[in-house]
């Protein structure tokens, strides 16, 4: 056990290095965050400080979802240039190899969020930190999640072309329809039905609520157990489905067991299609920008 | 087979779809020994060297490495070997000290980065990105990596294959100071020169099979290839005379020489001289020309190994 953790290091300190030499990495993890920041900031700036803790979840949920991308999707490319298979005459394990790709999302990650943290507050004058406590802990388990999700359809690809059209994908459907781009309310009450069933949607109200509301951890503990739950599925799954060689191909069943990833949130989206209070929730944060607006109009 | 040999290979079998990659291969490889699995491209080398580093499983047969077995071992098994793969790749921006202390930390007990830059003539290169190196120093690193965990057995797949002579050389060195230090050495190579420079003993590897095995000497003694005797004379000789000498088993001519092909080398030379004598005619150069292993594999399959 001592082993597989001093060989996870050792590979995350390695791959946090090539991370930072890659200059794609540094866009995507650190420009197109601060570029949606400033632009939000910029969109809301007249609803004043209140309004940034609305929209500073939308972008830390962008950040955090995009770890999806990052890492994982290298181990593709190790894969294909043949660079895996000189590890696999190592003692390197699968599950080194796999968990460095997280850790090393989270520590890659964690700059960018603290950045986003320290721009809001003093160049956007928010009002509040909310409950910091909680988004730490949604940002830490938002981050495994998403990057385990990464590696799941890391693993269920045979190539790198195939990889981007699914992460594509998947992408583009948790950027439009969980709240990280356009606020839930405003999404068509169909397109919340489904949402419901998205990692996605609860990072982001989970986020915001710690933002606004400082809801603390028990209140968000289904959101945090199934991001958690997610994790922990795609991360054995990753593992099972582990492939070192670059002719190796997975077998096409296989492919099914990716689906079993998001069981706690098929789970979690039919609870709250029925029970929920996430559309609740999301109405009443909303409020932190319209009210202003609305006295505005008013006024004059 | 022989018992308590470091590498144990039974009837191995492979097949990859339609192609049959091993028809059954056997060989045994003692400690501190240099092994040479010799044959042309797609002989079945590299999937015999991959089963053997745990890369591959085979459909049939059985192999041991210093009594484990490369599938089911885990981490000792590991510990106990160092491979350079047919092509080490590692990532563009990984520099070379760095792709060192990496493959360094995976072992309890390894070498220090300093030394092996050292003893591979990498310390200019030590900051170097991978990308930026020739072929030499990448397949350089590639040894480095391989002995970075002072292994008992190396795996070299094809180590100097596309390097330039010099640097080839320089592979050499390297493998016979792994003679001195007693490692255990398994070498795949379709350079017959370098299988009979470097190798203790030879297999020669054809269509998946073992065709030949035997020290370089062995093989060449037990075949039945003749050795060539090239003399040049004073005065033309006429034809007929040179190949009825004691030995000889056909005579050619090529330019001014005369090629004598014989069995029995010593007696053809002295029936040569005394025949020169009876002539009146004079020897200006001789030359001895041995069976090459290259002879040897033509022998064996009728064709040539570069084909």
């Amino acid at each position: 056990m001592s082993h597989v953790l001093s060989h996870t290091w050792s590979l995350t300190v390695s791959r946090m290095r090539l991370a930072m030499r890659n200059r794609a990495f540094f866009f995507f993890s650190l420009i197109m965050p601060l570029a949606f920041l400033f632009g939000y900031a910029g969109l809301f700036r007249r609803f004043g400080g209140e309004a940034m803790l609305f929209v500073l979840p939308m972008v830390l949920a962008l950040t955090v979802m995009g770890t999806f991308w990052g890492l994982s999707v290298q181990l593709v490319t190790f894969r294909e240039q043949g660079i895996l298979r000189r590890f696999r005459v190592t003692p390197v394990g699968a599950s080194a190899m796999l968990g460095s790709s997280l850790i090393s999302n989270y520590f890659l990650t964690l700059p960018t969020i603290v950045i986003e943290f320290y721009i809001s507050r003093s160049l956007f004058h928010m009002a509040g930190l909310g409950n910091l406590l909680s988004v730490f802990i949604l940002v830490t388990i938002g981050i495994v999640t998403f990057a385990s999700l990464g590696l799941i359809v890391a693993s269920v690809t045979n190539t790198m072309q195939e990889t981007q059209i699914i992460n594509q994908i998947i992408w583009f459907v948790f950027l439009f329809i969980s709240g990280a781009t356009i606020p839930f309310p405003m999404l068509p009450r169909m397109v919340q039905k489904v949402a419901v069933y998205l990692p996605a949607t609860y990072l982001v109200s989970g986020l915001q609520r710690a933002m606004i509301e400082r809801t603390n951890l028990s209140q968000l503990g289904a959101y945090l157990a199934s991001l958690i739950g997610c994790a922990l599925i795609a991360f054995i799954i990753s593992a099972q489905l582990f492939r070192w060689e670059p002719e190796a191909k997975v077998p096409r069943q296989a492919k099914l067991w990716a689906v079993a990833a998001i069981i706690p949130f098929l789970l979690l989206g039919v609870w709250e299609n029925f029970n929920g209070d996430l559309q609740k929730h999301a109405m009443n944060n909303l409020q932190t920008i319209r009210e202003p607006y609305t006295l505005e109009r008013i006024e004059h | 087979m022989l018992s308590g040999a470091t590498i144990e290979v039974n009837n191995l079998t492979k097949r990859y779809g339609d192609v049959e990659a091993l028809r059954g291969v056997s060989f045994a490889v003692n400690e501190g020994e240099v092994f040479g699995l010799l044959g042309p491209n797609g002989a079945g080398k590299t999937s015999t060297v991959e089963i053997l580093e745990g890369l591959r499983t085979p459909d049939s047969g059985s192999v041991s490495v210093c009594g484990l077995d490369p599938q089911s071992s885990g981490a000792e098994f590991k510990y106990a070997i160092g491979a350079a793969l047919q092509a080490t790749a590692l990532p563009d921006k990984m520099r070379v000290e760095e792709a060192l202390d990496l493959f360094g930390s995976f072992y309890p007990r390894h070498r220090s980065t300093k030394d092996l830059l050292k003893r591979f003539g990498l310390e200019d290169k030590r900051s170097a990105f991978y990308a930026k190196l020739s072929g030499g120093q990448k397949q350089r690193l590639a040894l480095a990596m391989a002995l970075v965990n002072d292994p008992q057995v190396v795996f070299l797949d094809e180590p100097t294959a596309g390097l330039d002579p010099q640097v080839r050389h320089e592979v050499y060195g390297i493998i016979e100071e792994l003679k001195k230090d007693k490692k255990t050495v398994l070498i795949t190579t379709h350079y017959i020169e370098e299988a009979e420079r470097i190798c203790d003993r030879v297999a020669i590897v054809d269509h998946g099979k073992v065709i030949a095995l035997g020290t370089p000497r062995e093989l060449k003694q037990r075949s039945g290839a003749v050795t060539r005797i090239s003399v040049r004379l004073a005065k033309p000789e006429t034809n007929g005379a040179l190949s009825s000498l004691e030995g000889v088993a056909e005579c050619r001519t090529e330019a001014d020489d005369y090629l004598l092909y014989s069995t029995r080398v010593p007696r053809t030379i002295v029936a040569l001289v005394k025949h020169l004598e009876e002539q009146n005619n004079e020897l200006v150069s001789l030359e001895i020309s041995a069976p090459s292993l290259e002879d040897i594999f033509l022998e064996l399959t009728g064709r040539r190994l570069r084909d």
